[in-house]
């Protein structure tokens, strides 16, 4: 049965969620996405992976958020407190999102998920380093090339393309 | 363990299932952001989770997780760069207005 600790991360979560989608305000919203990303490290926590949880708030927490905050803090005043949706769409989705949670519930529920149990001990973290540093180097240096390359793809796409007239910039 | 793998799994479903809703009926640009970042998120705990409760697994899951975390990074910067221009192109932010691409 579920601990309190687990239904007040689950409940965290899960509002958090909805109120990043819901919150009216943009700015709101990308902390409330703060919640649901520190929620997560929470149940990585639980279920002993306290390196992944670190990660996870290191990567989700400190750097995503904080820069799709920057990202909101450019756009103009009045986009961020306007909501663009329809209604029609609105109910489309909601009932979207219960087919899914009701069918991929019931299929989980009714599979053998539920039995399964374990007594042995969590992985020690140890182990993580001597795999990223053993078997999974090569995965390693191509995930560094693939970070390297993001970033500076989007310095480029991000650039502003200034002309220089007279020899004075012209922003 | 204290807690049970189906109770992880329904929370990550629970998430998939907000992240599927806001994809669908959003037409704010970072709020898709925020839904995609969510399912994300879904599949990282359903890693860890089914990790921890198959111990064959060793650290395999964990691992996985980390890499995930690492690509989601990555996709988050260029996304919200791509974000940027298109709103220095349209002035909006609405992605019904980004139907041409011809800027």
């Amino acid at each position: 049965m579920a601990d309190v600790l687990f239904l007040a991360l689950s409940v965290l979560t899960i509002g958090a969620a909805i109120a990043a989608l819901e919150l009216r305000s943009l700015i709101y919203g990308s902390i409330a996405l703060m919640g649901t990303l520190g929620g997560i490290a929470g149940f990585f926590i639980l279920l002993d992976s306290p390196f992944v949880a670190m990660f996870q708030i290191a990567v989700y927490v400190g750097s995503i958020a904080v820069l799709i905050l920057f990202t909101v803090m450019l756009v103009k005043r009045e986009l961020i407190f306007k909501k663009i949706e329809d209604p029609k769409r609105k109910f489309a989705g909601i009932g979207l999102m219960l087919i899914t949670m009701v069918a991929v519930g019931g299929i989980i529920l009714d599979s053998g998920v539920k039995t399964i149990t374990t007594d042995s001990p969590p992985v020690d973290f140890r182990e993580i380093g001597e795999d990223f540093l053993t078997y999974y180097w090569p995965a390693l240096i191509a995930m560094a090339l693939i970070l390297a390359s993001s970033v500076i793809g989007a310095l480029v796409l991000a650039r502003r393309e200034d002309t220089i007239e007279n020899g004075q910039r012209t922003d | 363990m204290a807690n049970e793998l189906i109770e992880f799994v329904l929370v990550s479903v629970a998430l998939l299932g907000i992240g599927i809703y806001g994809l669908s009926v959003k037409r704010n640009a970072i709020r898709m952001l925020f839904a995609v970042e969510i399912i994300v998120n879904a599949a990282n705990l359903n890693l860890i989770a089914f990790a921890r409760f198959m111990p064959e697994a060793h650290s395999g899951g964990q691992t996985l997780a980390l890499f995930s975390i690492a690509i989601a990074a990555a996709e988050v910067a260029v996304g919200l760069s791509l974000v940027i221009v298109a709103y220095r192109l349209y002035k909006n932010i609405d992605i019904a207005d980004f139907r041409s691409l011809k800027g």
